[in-house]
């Protein structure tokens, strides 16, 4: 009896409050803007525990450094800046880039670091039209087929990028038989996927093989002996944090340094790892957007700037993270301010071209920088360090590489079933 | 007359409960109704859990796999084979019953520590297949675009959405833990040799509990993908399991409100504590040591006890607990005798 009063009572009172409900809606929808006057909040997402907890720092670092080295503040708006930690985990960076535009009400979200994090927070963003300034996610398609057009890549990269002229030099030098071996995951997919584009795809080189190992691969043994007996003239490799670490460490146990070439993508040797790394790196070769051995006066400014406040060199997060704060704060600057008409300052943000330490930057129509890329060599500074210093320079790098975008759009994202090889752009009719 | 005067105190205080949920749209702003949403579909999966683990006393630790598969199966189908909602909820509801009772009869022959370790095992399965199958759930960058039904994309209409299904879920669960098939589930869970002798077929009720259990889960998983708009193996790995399980643990397993408790504490910490605290998981830590040491049964355990320990003493959940002690031995010959 009693249960049967309950339940019927229940329904009749939800059904009741649910057709209020649905007559009108609450007040106040989300995203409510600044005014121009007050202080301009940044939301910034980055790692600060976990496994991306040491590239996370680097990008606050970066970030901060370019706010203390030049005024604090742009158009007469003070900068403040918030810092969330995502802990390297897509719900939560989804979570906190709620928190900063639906409850601190930021003018732009800054970061993450992790792909999916990106994603995720870029697909949040679109809803929200809040602005998102990317220097660090380098996912393919975040620029590409999958565009959100209010986040923009601020001093960023897709991952396949730098790698499309690494694969046409890496055939300038001779190369004609490579093995390679890449993380088995999206970004070193993309990464692998960008080197045989040009090196196979386009020029003609052979993949001897291609080996996958899992991210957190303790012992590279059982790859590494499979090397030799390939056939192949040089290897290219892409592992990420630890396991670069690891990698380049059983590269030089084996005894094949300085015997077979080995042709790094871009963070294998990045400088946030050769910190870790003795003379088991020097010499190595691996391309990239950033090369802090770079002479121009921008890159050595900033690299002694950075030195002096936190005793290490910038790695490619730090000297990203800084590039995007000179970058939004000219973008600022044009619409004196004035952020809160958000198309105006995201088309002033997307014609701004600037010189900074990665390069001369400017973006293309899809969101994504056009970018100087690096060949680089690590080498012993005098202070005893070891940095990334150029060997060959290509500037004006697009995303799309020289395909163009129509052309390049053809294709799938790089994944373990594209890699750019001839056959498979023979099975796609692009070639 | 006690009985009674429980019973209106219990239908004001739901009713007032209720009255809240469907005001909270007008009394906060958009980032509380968000993360009310979030607490109720932790919470349906938190209850799911507890149906197993609390009633019928086999803990699954891969009810976040099951319900990656609902989330998984309809954020395909809705992002990128183009279906509508309706039939994509259907078929992924399918889908999750199927792989159920694929999982369930696997499990259900289990008891203890080992039901623990092969729903793990489930739950890796379908982490894996997500984190692999990158032609089909776009591996860690997940599904992208999971569009929410047109009739619910704003934030509030959405909370109207997730309200509406909590509330139906949450009764069919009542129905089922008070219906006869409950009962005997806490008879299992009691003492499996005496039920098994009684004439029950044991192991097809825990089959049934676990479809079901899986069914709801996999409802809150739809909510899931809806609600971020996006699906990805983070959200369905072991620590999402576990996370569920810490929800029940907190809130008092063995009820169905205590679950949904512990999913708005856990939801709290992480979402608006964090905000103050940046050891916030330091903080959830010591709550969960708090409650192992004084609040064995959960929140609403604890709640109860302050209630009725006047009268009484005791939990009626440490009677239980010493009903198990008395039947330890029972189920320990049972379970030799079956091995």
């Amino acid at each position: 009896m009693g249960r049967t009063g309950i339940g019927s009572g229940i329904v009749s009172i939800v059904v009741g409050l649910s057709l209020l409900a649905g007559a009108c809606a609450p007040p106040g929808a989300p995203g409510a803007s600044q005014k121009p006057s007050g202080p301009l909040k940044v939301g910034f997402l980055a790692p600060i525990t976990g496994t991306g907890a040491a590239s996370g720092n680097d990008m606050i670092n970066g970030w901060k450094l370019y706010w203390k080295t030049n005024a604090g503040n742009i158009a007469g708006r003070e900068v403040q800046t918030a810092y969330e930690d995502t802990a390297g985990d897509v719900n939560t960076a989804l979570t906190k880039a709620r928190q900063f535009v639906e409850q601190q009400q930021v003018d732009m979200i800054v970061g993450p670091l992790f792909a999916n994090e990106g994603l995720a927070v870029a697909d949040y963003l679109k809803t929200a039209g809040t602005p998102g300034f990317y220097p660090i996610v380098s996912a393919d398609d975040l620029t590409q087929r999958q565009r959100v057009d209010n986040v923009i890549r601020v001093a960023g990269w897709t991952s396949s990028q730098p790698h499309h002229p690494l694969g046409e030099w890496a055939y300038d030098q001779g190369y004609r038989k490579v093995l390679t071996i890449c993380a088995d995951y999206a970004f070193g997919q993309e990464v692998c996927g960008g080197f045989l584009r040009t090196f196979a795809g386009e020029k003609g080189g052979e993949v001897v093989k291609q080996l996958w190992d899992p991210v957190g691969t303790p012992d590279f043994s059982s790859y590494l002996s499979q090397i030799p007996g390939s056939g192949m003239d040089a290897v290219f490799a892409l592992q990420v944090g630890a396991d670069s670490v690891r990698f380049v460490k059983q590269w030089n146990d084996f005894g094949y340094k300085d015997k077979i070439p080995l042709i790094g993508g871009e963070v294998l040797l990045d400088q946030s790892l050769l910190r870790n790394m003795g003379p088991e790196a020097e010499g190595l070769i691996s391309a990239g957007h950033w090369a802090e051995g770079r002479p121009a006066k921008e890159t050595q400014d900033f690299d002694e700037a950075y030195l002096k406040e936190y005793n290490q060199l910038p790695s490619y997060y730090a000297a990203a993270t800084y590039s995007a704060g000179l970058w939004i704060s000219q973008g600022v600057q044009k619409v004196n301010g004035n952020t809160a008409d958000r198309k105006p300052f995201l088309d002033a943000v997307r014609t701004t071209e600037i010189d900074a330490p990665l390069g001369h930057l400017k973006l293309d129509s899809y969101g994504n920088p056009i970018a100087t890329i690096y060949v680089r060599r690590v080498e012993r500074r005098p202070d005893g360090k070891l940095w990334n210093v150029p060997i060959q320079t290509f500037e004006g790098v697009s995303q799309f590489w020289n395909f163009g975008p129509d052309k390049f759009l053809k294709q799938p994202v790089y994944s373990r079933d594209f890699q750019g090889l001839p056959e498979q752009l023979k099975g796609l009719g692009l070639k | 007359m006690n009985v009674l005067r429980l019973l209106s105190m219990h239908r004001a205080v739901l009713v007032a409960a209720l009255a809240l949920a469907v005001a909270v749209p007008y009394l906060t702003t958009s980032y509380y109704v968000s993360i009310a949403t979030q607490v109720m579909y932790f919470g349906l999966l938190a209850m799911s859990i507890d149906l197993l683990g609390g009633y019928l006393g086999l803990m699954p630790l891969g009810h976040a796999g099951i319900m990656g598969v609902a989330a998984y199966v309809m954020g395909y189908l809705v992002s990128k084979a183009h279906w509508g909602w309706p039939a994509a909820v259907v078929a992924a509801l399918l889908v999750t019953l199927v792989v159920c009772l694929v999982f369930g009869l696997l499990a259900v022959r289990t008891t203890g520590i080992f039901f623990v370790m092969i729903t793990m095992a489930e739950g890796m399965l379908v982490w894996g297949l997500a984190y692999r199958w990158s032609s089909v759930t776009g591996a860690e960058n997940g599904i992208r675009g999971v569009s929410r039904p047109e009739f619910a994309t704003l934030y509030w209409q959405y909370y109207y959405l997730v309200l509406g299904v909590f509330i139906v879920c949450a009764l069919l669960l009542t129905l089922v833990v008070r219906s006869p098939f409950g009962l005997v589930l806490k008879g299992i869970r009691e003492s499996e040799s005496r039920m098994l002798t009684l004439g029950y077929n044991v192991t097809l009720h825990k089959l049934l509990a676990f479809v079901l259990s899986g069914l709801f889960a996999g409802a809150a998983g739809l909510l899931y993908a809806w609600y971020n708009q996006f699906i990805s193996p983070s959200a369905i790995n072991i620590t999402a399991s576990t996370e569920g399980i810490l929800m029940v643990v907190l809130g008092g397993p063995g009820t169905l409100l205590g679950p949904v408790l512990g999913a708005g504490a856990i939801v709290f910490v992480k979402n608006i504590l964090s905000m103050y605290v940046t050891r916030w998981p330091t903080i959830m830590g010591l709550i969960f040591i708090a409650v192992v040491l004084f609040a064995q049964d959960g929140i609403l355990g604890a709640l109860r006890r302050a209630r009725v320990g006047r009268s009484r003493g005791e939990s009626v959940r440490s009677q239980g607990d010493r009903a198990w002690d008395a039947l330890e031995l029972e189920a320990e010959s049972s379970r030799s005798s079956s091995a």
